[in-house]
């Protein structure tokens, strides 16, 4: 949805669509509490900025919630979901905790670093993909399972993810956890 | 017929949309709170009804929802607990995503109740998707008048808003919960005040789990008495289970609380058996964070009675023979499981999700770790046994939060249950990567279920 980036000369700034989105999303919090948007509003700008958050698009938010710089920083370190680094175009989130590992989890995150040639936490070579083992995602009866920006991939077996991959790969476009599934 | 209150519907195409949803039945609790009962009046069904809160720790609602301070003046909060982290939990993520309006439905009436005019489901990060689903379902009950000023002609005002998380188990804690919903890290908060009295922005606050919220509608619409002739004792209404692992049918189940444990493993109306015709070996039965137990002890008491899926049976016999209800997310392993290596995710999992305010849950979340990591590489000892023992000893009552407890909870009951399992790994280091595990490792016929 949110794909038109304003990067231009370095000047960091969301769409006029994401502008909106923010300042309905402060709408739902009583004055003075915008920072309650904090959380939604990084993951927004996680989508518009190349799927990671730079300091200078964390500052961008603070600037935009009227609140210090240093509460971004404190708020993107401390959740899972946002990342601090450059990502590949897709971050394969493979759940690792105990349902999963039961029916194969290990197997799956196996593949795909041998299809891939990475480790977890690394990104391939073009770009592509970014392997991420993360914690019970809340799908423990359609184990193994990852997730890709907003979707779950459920039951998986080696063959469904290489067809995953070879989709993703096809597609060649940046998946968030905006997209509509 | 097995006594369904929340998912009776789940079969209906179409009722995820409003309409369907209404023509069957929908939002008729809404209609009769707001037009026929005072507030007071649904806290009292409430408290009749007996219902327990369903996101872990089973505290009754009826009482909660009493004790919410109410100075004139101050805004009051209600915040659904959408988090659902427990690993092998994952019923509310299936109610919300089958039938979003039911729990937009119990929001509106439990609102009413509890007379807050701004309401959050604050649900986890990763789960952005059925965020969409809620926030459809949302405008739609907007659109017809259920949400807004003025709701049906009755004067009372409801704002409801879906909030989504960064990806933290620890925002399930509920003081958490309200500073991420404040726009802070999940640091949980010292307790007194509790949120009842100062929650969200400092004003009385209740946090309630989806399917406790989603309970209310049966218990407004047939009344608390009706409710609380369901289920067993002190178990009243129904329990969405989440069961996975090695089963033939994974997938949620809505239970009458009070079903035997054996039932529900083995029926095929629920899990249908063990996958694949393996011997049950163990079980998790309520997230994570309770006590594993062997199959004799998960199927009977330690006094021989059969075990039943309620509050009090499954904690029968403390922690020495028995385990919690805990969220109902219930984990099946089978006879080839290693239970060492089971715990290593559990202990890992803690470690990576302890927010850091406690030198207890901090430092001992890492310490374990990384002794059943040593032990899975077979370097282990069995004083390392012992360390790992010593060390979930002294986190219990130490820490802000219980996840300090919840992370040490399984680590003794793996201890308890099932030490020959780490001596083995710690004696004969060399045999792990080709044996399973310790019965067959000395080649003893598991215990038959
Ligand atoms: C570490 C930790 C994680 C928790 N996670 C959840 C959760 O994901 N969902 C939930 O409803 N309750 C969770 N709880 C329990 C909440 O703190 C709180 O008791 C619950 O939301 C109250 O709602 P209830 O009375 O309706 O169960 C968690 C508690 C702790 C200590
Ligand atoms: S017990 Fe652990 S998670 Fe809870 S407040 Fe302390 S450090 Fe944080
Ligand atoms: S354990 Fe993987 S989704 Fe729950």
């Amino acid at each position: 949805m949110l794909n038109n980036l304003n990067i231009m000369n370095n000047e960091i700034k969301f769409s006029a669509e994401a502008l909106a989105i923010v300042k309905q999303m402060i709408s739902r919090y009583p004055d003075g509490k915008q920072k309650s948007a904090l959380l939604p509003v990084l993951h927004l700008a996680q989508a518009e900025f190349d799927g990671w958050l730079s300091v200078p698009v964390m500052d961008y938010v603070a600037s935009l919630l009227s609140i210090k710089p240093i509460e971004v920083y404190e708020v993107a370190s401390f959740y899972s979901m946002y990342n601090l680094k450059p990502v590949g175009k897709c971050t394969l989130e493979v759940c690792r905790t105990s349902s999963c590992w039961l029916m194969g989890a290990e197997d799956i995150v196996r593949h795909i670093q041998n299809r891939l040639g990475i480790k977890d936490g690394q990104t391939s070579s073009d770009g592509m993909f970014t392997l991420k083992t993360v914690e019970c995602l809340g799908s423990c009866g359609t184990a193994p399972m990852l997730q890709c920006g907003a979707k779950y991939h459920e039951n998986l077996t080696l063959e469904k993810v290489d067809e995953l991959l070879d989709k993703l790969a096809t597609d060649n476009k940046r998946t968030t956890y905006l997209d509509i599934v | 017929m097995p006594t369904k209150l929340l998912l009776n519907n789940e079969h209906i195409p179409g009722i995820n949309t409003l309409q369907v949803y209404r023509n069957n039945g929908g939002y008729a609790s809404v209609e009769k709170a707001l037009k026929q009962m005072t507030p007071e009046a649904i806290v009292e069904e409430v408290k009749i009804s007996g219902l327990r809160g369903r996101g872990g720790a089973g505290f009754p609602t009826g009482m909660k929802w009493s004790f919410l301070a109410k100075p004139a003046g101050v805004p009051r909060y209600l915040v659904c607990n959408a988090d659902e982290s427990e690993p092998g939990t994952f019923k509310d993520r299936y109610l919300m995503e089958k039938i979003p309006h039911l729990l937009v439905e119990g929001m509106i009436t439990s609102s009413y109740a509890l007379g807050c005019n701004t309401a959050y489901i604050y649900i986890r990060g990763e789960y952005f998707y059925v965020s969409r689903i809620l926030e459809n379902a949302i405008a739609e009950a907007y659109a017809a008048g259920y949400l807004g000023s003025n709701i049906l002609g009755t004067g009372y005002n409801l704002n409801l808003y879906v909030q989504v998380g960064g990806g933290a188990y620890i925002c399930g804690e509920e003081t958490a919960l309200l500073e991420s919903l404040e726009g802070k890290r999940g640091n949980p908060r010292i307790k007194p005040p509790f949120p009842a009295i100062a929650g969200l922005y400092g004003c009385p606050t209740v946090v309630n789990n989806v399917e406790t919220i989603a309970a209310v509608v049966p218990i407004v619409n047939n009344g608390g008495e009706a409710y609380s002739k369901i289920g067993i004792g002190k178990s009243t209404g129904t329990k969405l289970i989440s069961a996975s692992g090695h089963i033939n049918k994974p997938g949620v189940y809505e239970i009458e609380l009070g079903i035997p444990v054996e039932e529900f493993i083995y029926s095929d109306s629920y899990c249908g058996g063990i996958r694949n015709g393996k011997q049950l070996k163990a079980v998790v039965a309520g997230g994570s964070s309770v006590p594993v137990l062997p199959t004799e002890l998960i199927l009977k008491t330690a006094a021989g009675q059969p075990r039943l899926m309620s509050y009090e049976s499954l904690s029968e016999g403390g922690f020495q023979t028995g385990t919690m209800l805990g969220s109902g997310g219930f984990i099946v392993m089978d006879e080839d499981t290693s239970i060492v290596k089971n715990l290593y995710t559990f202990t890992r999992f803690y470690h990576h999700e302890s927010c850091g305010q406690c030198s207890p849950c901090r430092e001992g979340t890492g310490w374990m770790e990384k002794i059943m990591h040593k032990i899975l590489d077979g370097h282990g000892t069995l004083k390392d046994v012992d360390l790992l023992w010593d060390i979930q000893s002294k986190i219990e009552g130490k820490t802000i939060c219980p996840l300090g407890e919840a992370a040490a909870w399984p680590v003794a009951a793996a201890i308890r249950h099932f030490r020959h399992e780490f001596e083995a790994y710690v004696m004969q280091p060399s045999s792990i990567k080709d044996v399973k595990h310790y019965y067959r490792l000395n080649n003893i016929e598991p215990i038959p279920a």
